[in-house]
């Protein structure tokens, strides 16, 4: 599968470059865990330790089962089924991804929490004086599956779009049904798409803090920002934060076995798009079975933030930080899909046992919570590199460096399905190794391109604590301007700049899903 | 390309030529900028000094300035609570504050080493329902509240700072045991918890929990958004455990005049009326001769108990471990 020969420089280079940046935060936590003696390693012995680790592991599961089971449906309905509305259900559908976890389970617990919005439903007519417990497993399991299942969900739906019609052709020939097709065809296809999606998926659970620390739930970030905020201590800090990155081995050893099998087409001309699925009978449930998760994780969160915006004294429109997050934001897509390139082409198309490592490594920072991030680049940058400190730059830098995978995904489960031998023929021509990535690779993969800038784009939009230690001075974003509420606990104020973010994500989502799915579907 | 790498020092010395014209003077701000934006323009008016602020969590920006070394961009570090300022404190990064800026308010309120000091005051109060209790029904003392009477009628934030730090002062006053017999007392209460502050003084309002362990200027905020909160603050007598009086405060990193000028400004008459008079949190002003917001006691009557603000840092570690030992925190 993978073309023999050297590994050309031209791409090795940049590469090794860009994992490089990368795995900056982890040579930091090296340093700040090296340097602390044995007094910090004792809070890996710590019994509590083992503790947060299983608890921090059966979250990640949990929440990587329900995205997979929300986001592969929804894409298949959406893509393949002459599901009704589907364009604006597949739209609404990758919306939640740009609502901050902190946000999510803030609206989760004003809606289902004690004393919340659905209790003075109830309360009422009913009666009902006590809601099942959201706080713990179940409300951060929720929250994060909000966050998480469009990962899912954008990976498959841009794997099924170039999915090609005449595999599953040729095995409805040779007598399959339409589930087995489904069973024995299309899921192996999707199975890149399932695994990446599903890798970025368990990389947030592990790395996240909003969603776990007001859900109350005990996970290792709680503790680490346990150990930043209240004790001033950056040594023990470091030392949980690697143990992160352990847990982050475990994930990627999993989702490479899971990777094993699939195909990619191997006939002549170019891919086709098949036929839609009618649905026939089915159609209805669909419709329902969509409804309800576009009910319970964007149509929750947006009435009651819509419901606390009601209830603000005032507010000003956020249109200065909103220019600030486009851009910031935007720039680091554009960043991230360039860097990530030369990366996932080595992986997969001159598969030697160390462009594999280079694309594994990039994963490893990736479920560190982002203030050791936003730390590791401020020790960096303040002492090393100062001109760049505190710049716009750095702080695209550093969205790059955080959501690095998620381009990565994009790119890599997009190449996975382009056949080699294309490539391989250009090469034949003559053509040099950028001149063929530019030329035949990057146009075939351009919809899983797409993808990987949209979810980094979406991601660094609603990004946080390295947006807070790292941006120019004054460059309010609106992440920032939510904060600034929330950090007070006036949560009605909080809610305006929240619902603009979702506002403002929906024609990027628009344009980038829809709109490359009527190319995809145009004759030619 | 090329063209680009020419203007680049162009554009540079553009930036550079910018703010030739008066000086700047770069804050770190761990605290809110919707409270404190007011005062620093205030500073900027009367003094023709620029400010340019950070904005963010104390204790992170604290970290950010142990990352940074001696390399900070920053001037001064105005923040949240004593354990920020001790923090940095503890890297030799905080310059010595001149003797006539100390003594502008009582040693209880700064640093003994005078690397810092505090610039605003908060209360620890327990905010209460006034239409389901009267102030006569509340005990004078936090320890009152262990009574089975309070069974599922207290609510307070046990994650948050300013919580923690009262627990520290419990601690440093009563010791460890009776601390935890007290916490131990509370939870046998079965309070509701809460994230922060002013969630717990809303909730109060409401009528889910009747008592709240809270700031004192919580409640002014939660009246600005509805007038009507059925909530009033209890003060504890003085020098009861519960009583802790806790600052803001502020330190040099870089010295220079324009630093010292900011710090003399935040402890001026006019610097300390701002708590008094428009802060949308009613803080304590810190100086003598400077009356507090109207409805609160005079800060002369407050009194926690006897210990040393710089001790509720390190002390903290110890009161995590409790706290989670209780259940209350991970």
């Amino acid at each position: 599968m993978t073309s023999r020969g050297r590994v050309p420089l031209a791409l090795a280079g940049p590469a090794v470059a860009a994992v490089g940046l990368v795995l900056l935060p982890l040579v930091y936590l090296a340093v700040r865990a090296g340097g602390g003696g044995e007094d910090a390693w004792r809070i890996l012995v710590r019994h509590s330790t083992l503790e947060l680790v299983l608890q921090t592991g059966a979250l990640v599961a949990g929440v990587t089962a329900a995205a997979v089971a929300v986001g592969v449906p929804l894409a298949w309905l959406v893509v393949r089924t002459d599901l009704p509305a589907r364009r604006t259900i597949g739209v609404l559908a990758a919306l939640p991804l740009v609502i901050p976890s902190y946000v999510a389970a803030l609206a989760l617990l004003g809606a289902f929490g004690p004393k919340g919005l659905l209790q003075e439903l109830l309360e009422g007519p009913f009666g009902v004086e006590r809601l099942p417990e959201i706080y713990g497993y179940p409300g951060a399991l929720a929250a994060l599956t909000l966050s998480t299942y469009p990962y899912v969900f954008l990976l498959c739906a841009a794997a099924l779009r170039r999915l090609d019609a005449s595999l599953e052709e040729a095995a409805r020939g040779l007598g399959e049904s339409q589930l087995g097709v489904f069973r024995r065809v299309t899921l192996p296809s999707l199975r890149p798409a399932i695994g990446g999606g599903g890798l970025l998926v368990a990389l947030y659970a592990l790395s996240d803090f909003g969603a776990v620390s007001l859900m109350q739930y005990d996970a290792l970030t709680r503790s680490i920002y346990v150990q930043y905020r209240s004790l001033f201590d950056r040594t023990p800090a470091a030392v949980l934060a690697l143990v992160l990155v352990a847990l982050t081995a475990v994930v990627l050893a999993l989702e490479t076995r899971s990777r094993r099998g699939g195909f990619h087409r191997s006939g002549a001309g170019a891919a086709r798009q098949p036929a839609r699925v009618a649905l026939g009978a089915w159609r209805w449930p669909a419709v329902a079975f969509c409804g309800l998760v576009l009910a319970f994780f964007l149509v929750v969160p947006v009435v009651v933030l819509a419901y606390w915006s009601a209830r603000a004294a005032s507010f000003d429109l956020a249109w200065a930080a909103s220019g600030r997050s486009l851009l910031a934001s935007a720039l680091a897509a554009a960043a991230a899909v360039v860097l990530v390139l030369p990366v996932a082409v080595l992986a997969q198309r001159h598969g030697r046992w160390w462009t594999r490592l280079l694309e594994r490594l990039s994963f490893a920072g990736n479920a560190l919570p982002g203030i050791v991030i936003a730390l590791s680049l401020v020790f960096f940058a303040a002492n090393y590199t100062p001109f760049v400190y505190q710049t716009l730059a750095l702080l695209v830098l550093a969205y790059v460096v955080r959501f690095f995978p998620q381009a990565l995904a994009g790119v890599s489960s997009a190449l996975n399905a382009v056949n080699p031998r294309v490539e391989e023929a250009a090469r034949g021509l003559g053509r040099g190794p950028w001149s063929v990535l530019l030329t035949v690779t990057v146009p075939l993969i351009r919809p899983g391109m797409l993808a990987g800038a949209a979810l980094v784009f979406l991601s660094a939009m609603k990004e946080l604590p390295a947006t807070l230690l790292l941006r120019p001075i004054g460059f309010d974003t609106l992440a920032t301007e939510i904060w600034k509420f929330t950090s007070l606990g006036a949560y009605s104020r909080a809610a305006p700049p929240a619902l603009l973010l979702i506002a403002l994500s929906a024609p990027l989502v628009y344009l980038l899903t829809v709109r490359s799915e009527g190319e995809a579907d145009a004759p030619g | 390309m090329r063209k680009v790498a020419l203007l680049f020092p162009l554009v540079l010395a553009l930036a550079g030529c910018g703010d030739g014209g008066g000086e700047t003077l770069t804050v770190y701000s761990g605290r809110e900028e919707e409270i404190v934006e007011p005062l620093l323009e205030r500073f900027e008016e009367a003094t023709g000094i620029e400010i340019e602020v950070r904005y963010g969590d104390s204790a992170e920006l604290a970290a950010t300035i142990a990352e940074e070394g001696g390399n900070s961009p920053a001037d001064v570090f105005f923040a949240q609570d004593p354990g920020s300022l001790g923090a940095v404190e503890q890297e030799g990064l905080l310059a010595e504050l001149p003797q006539e800026i100390l003594d502008r308010v009582e040693p209880r309120f700064r640093d003994p080493d005078g690397h810092w000091i505090g610039t605003s005051g908060r209360v620890r109060v327990v905010a209460y329902n006034t239409d389901l209790l009267s102030e006569d029904d509340l005990p004078d003392s936090i320890l009152g509240f262990t009574d089975p009477r309070w069974r599922g009628r207290i609510g307070f934030p046990p994650t948050n700072a300013s919580f923690q730090a009262f627990v520290t002062a419990m601690r440093l006053s009563l010791g460890d045991e009776r601390t935890r017999e007290w916490l131990e007392g509370i939870k046998a209460n079965q309070p509701k918890l809460y994230e922060k502050n002013l969630p717990t003084v809303e909730a109060v309002g409401r009528g889910e929990v009747e008592v709240g362990f809270v700031n004192h200027y919580y409640l002014f905020m939660a009246k600005e958004e509805n007038p009507d909160l059925p909530v009033a603050n209890h003060y504890l007598r003085a020098g009861d455990p519960g009583a802790l009086v806790s600052v803001a405060g502020v330190g040099i990193l870089e010295k220079s005049d324009a630093a010292e000028r900011f710090v003399e400004f935040l402890l001026s008459d006019e610097g300390q009326r701002f708590y008094a008079e428009e802060a949308e949190e009613a803080e304590y002003p810190l100086v003598a001769g400077i009356e507090p917001r109207e409805g609160l006691p005079a800060l002369a009557e407050l009194q926690g108990p006897e210990i040393e603000l710089d001790e509720l840092g390190p002390e903290l570690a110890r009161t995590l471990e409790l706290l989670n030992e209780v259940g209350f925190t991970s």
